[in-house]
Formats: C-alpha cells, sequence, structure tokens
C-alpha cells in the first residue's frame, strides 16, 4: 500500500529472504578450514540459499588466520567473514562474538575439523522450514546416523553416556552432545544467554534449555567423520567431568 | 520443577505405595498374598531396569552405523577441493 509509508516495501522482499551465517571457531585448523570453507561454499552454491561464513579464530599459532585471510580473498569478504580473537576463549563466547556480527536470520553451528560435512545443511534447512523449528540439530543416534573412525570402545561410552542423559533429562533429543546444528538467531541468543557449562556439557544443556523455554526441536540424521579420535583419546578425565555436568543439568533443570 | 525434583516426587510415590501396602500401615487388611508380590517389587524394578539397560546401551551399540561411504566421499572431496583451491590461488 503506497498511502501510509509506515510500511516500507523493502520489509515484504525482506521477509521471505532468509539468509545462514555458519559460525566456525577455530584453533589450528590451518589445514580443515580452506576446505571446509570449499565445501560450504559448494553445498551453499548449488542450493540457492544466502549466507555467509564467520571464521573466528583464538589467534592459532599454525597461521589459520592467514589461510582465512586468502580464502576471503578468493570468495569475496561478503561471503567469508573474519572476526578473531587473541587466545583461546570458550566455545559458548566465540558463539556470542559470532552472533553479533552475524547478519543472517538463522545461525549454523558446526565444527571446523571435517567431521561435520555441509552436504547435510541443505537438510537441515529443508526440516526447519518444513516443521518452522526453532532448532534443528543434527543426531548421530537415530534414522540413518552414524559415526566413522571409533571403535567398539568409543561407541559403548557414546550409547551408554547417551543412555544415561536420556533417562535422567528425557530430553526430547536423541543426540544432546551433537554440535552441528541450525538455531534461529534470536533463540541462539536466548540460550548461550543462559547456559553456564563448558564442553560436552554446554551443548547439552543448550538443548534441555531450549526445551525448557518452549522451543521446539527437529533432527535430521547425520555422519560423523572422526579423523581426531585416534590421536585425543576419550580419557577418564573427559568422563567424570561429562558425568558432573550430567548431574548438574539433572539437579538444576 | 527439577528432574531432580520429579524423581524425588516419583520414588517417593512408588515408596510410600510398596510400604503401604507391605507393611499395612492403612490397616487395610490386604491378602497376604498381594503383600507377597508386592514386598520384593523394588528388588525386581530395579532388576528389570537393570537389564532393559543393557539390552538396550548393547542393541544401540551394535546398530551403530559405521558410515563408511561418508568417509570415502569426504577424502574424494578433499582431493577434488585442494586441485580446486590450487587453482583459485590459495598457497597452502
Amino acid at each position: 500500500s503506497q498511502g501510509t509509508g509506515a510500511y516500507p516495501a523493502t520489509q515484504g522482499r525482506q521477509a521471505n529472504k532468509d539468509k545462514y551465517s555458519v559460525l566456525l571457531p577455530t584453533y589450528n585448523e590451518r589445514e580443515n578450514l580452506p576446505l571446509i570453507v570449499w565445501l560450504l561454499v559448494k553445498y551453499f552454491g548449488e542450493s540457492g540459499y544466502d549466507y555467509e561464513i564467520i571464521v573466528i579464530d583464538d589467534g592459532s599459532p599454525d597461521g589459520t588466520l592467514q589461510v582465512a585471510q586468502q580464502l576471503q580473498g578468493i570468495y569475496g569478504a561478503h561471503r567469508v567473514l573474519l572476526r578473531p580473537r587473541e587466545k583461546k576463549l570458550g566455545l559458548g563466547t566465540a558463539y556470542i562474538h559470532g552472533i553479533k556480527h552475524a547478519t543472517g536470520n538463522f545461525i549454523i553451528i558446526m565444527d571446523a575439523d571435517l567431521s561435520h560435512h555441509p552436504k547435510f545443511i541443505p537438510e537441515f534447512i529443508q526440516k526447519q522450514k518444513e516443521g518452522g523449528f526453532d532448532v534443528v540439530s543434527g543426531t548421530r543416534y537415530s534414522g540413518n546416523g552414524g559415526v566413522y573412525g571409533w571403535d567398539l570402545r568409543r561407541k559403548l561410552i557414546s550409547r551408554g553416556a547417551n543412555f544415561l542423559t536420556q533417562v535422567l533429562l528425557r530430553p526430547g533429543a536423541s543426540d544432546l552432545t551433537g554440535s552441528f546444528r541450525l538455531y534461529k538467531k534470536e533463540v541462539l541468543e536466548q540460550l548461550v544467554d543462559r547456559c553456564v557449562s563448558k564442553g560436552y556439557v554446554f551443548q547439552m544443556e543448550m538443548i534441555v534449555r531450549a526445551r525448557q523455554l518452549g522451543y521446539s526441536i527437529g533432527e535430521v540424521p547425520i555422519s560423523f567423520v572422526d579423523r581426531v579420535y585416534g590421536e585425543s583419546k576419550l580419557g577418564g578425565n573427559e568422563i567424570v567431568s561429562f558425568l558432573k555436568g550430567l548431574l548438574t543439568l539433572f539437579a538444576t533443570t | 520443577m527439577t528432574k531432580l525434583l520429579e524423581w524425588l516426587l516419583g520414588v517417593s510415590v512408588v515408596v510410600t505405595a510398596w510400604g503401604l501396602l507391605t507393611f499395612d500401615l492403612l490397616d487395610l487388611k490386604v491378602p497376604q498374598v498381594y503383600r507377597e508380590v508386592v514386598w520384593p517389587m523394588p528388588v525386581y524394578l530395579l532388576v528389570v531396569f537393570g537389564c532393559y539397560s543393557i539390552a538396550t546401551v548393547g542393541y544401540r551399540v551394535a546398530t551403530f552405523n559405521d558410515c563408511e561411504e561418508a568417509a570415502q566421499e569426504l577424502q574424494a572431496q578433499i582431493k577434488e577441493a585442494k586441485l580446486d583451491l590450487k587453482k583459485k590461488g590459495l598457497k597452502f
């Protein structure tokens, strides 16, 4: 309508335009960063969705930031954004930092080490559109989701921990420790604001709080290709801190 | 209500019901047969839950998908990506 001027024409156009901001916190990912960016560009390009990639490097000593700058030169500063920090400051703050600079209305979080494959992102987006979900979470445990590179011990610990989590928290999502997810931007802001845990438990807390706040959660099966497991075994320390975190969530949510 | 409180509430209800029936605290003159069945229930239920847990986790570990194709596809794409990026001028 032309008369009032109270409802600008651009608003109607932008309402249909979704933009997806991919947050990539990196630490010593000099080798993997070009590859993950190439894959993101490939799958987003093929899908036609609007996107940007925000690289949040925590002062990597291996030159990750220099590689990121080259990628920015190749793909353009509107596609590859650099928002580095001086030192390793943790995931929660990396998300907050990334969200501040994100111009998309959706945020995708994922690992930069190629364990999460960008080919699933169009599926996440599709799922979100289908169900209007506030959060779409990649799951390794249901449907045809799965893992490559885990031995029996790792699988046992993973399934055992997940079972315990399901019994205690009844979270309504099959994969709580996963970190390959799509969030509506304002939802992610709300959740990061409220979450206090670290590491695996942080990802769990996000889902638990999302349920508490009444947000809807959709799931997409993903394949997780672990190329790092061989170097960093899941040790007693991590198991103990996982259990502590789980019990804390049990007692406080 | 936190999950902990939910559990405590649930456990209290079950324990109370069990106690009332087993020890006939309300003097309901419950038949001996019922009391004999109810008395060992908590232990039976724990054992059943234990077996269920082991069976469920065991099944899930056994059927945990191994993504061979995904790993191979990734390897192939890595090669493709490196070639393409070199062409575009990336210095690795």
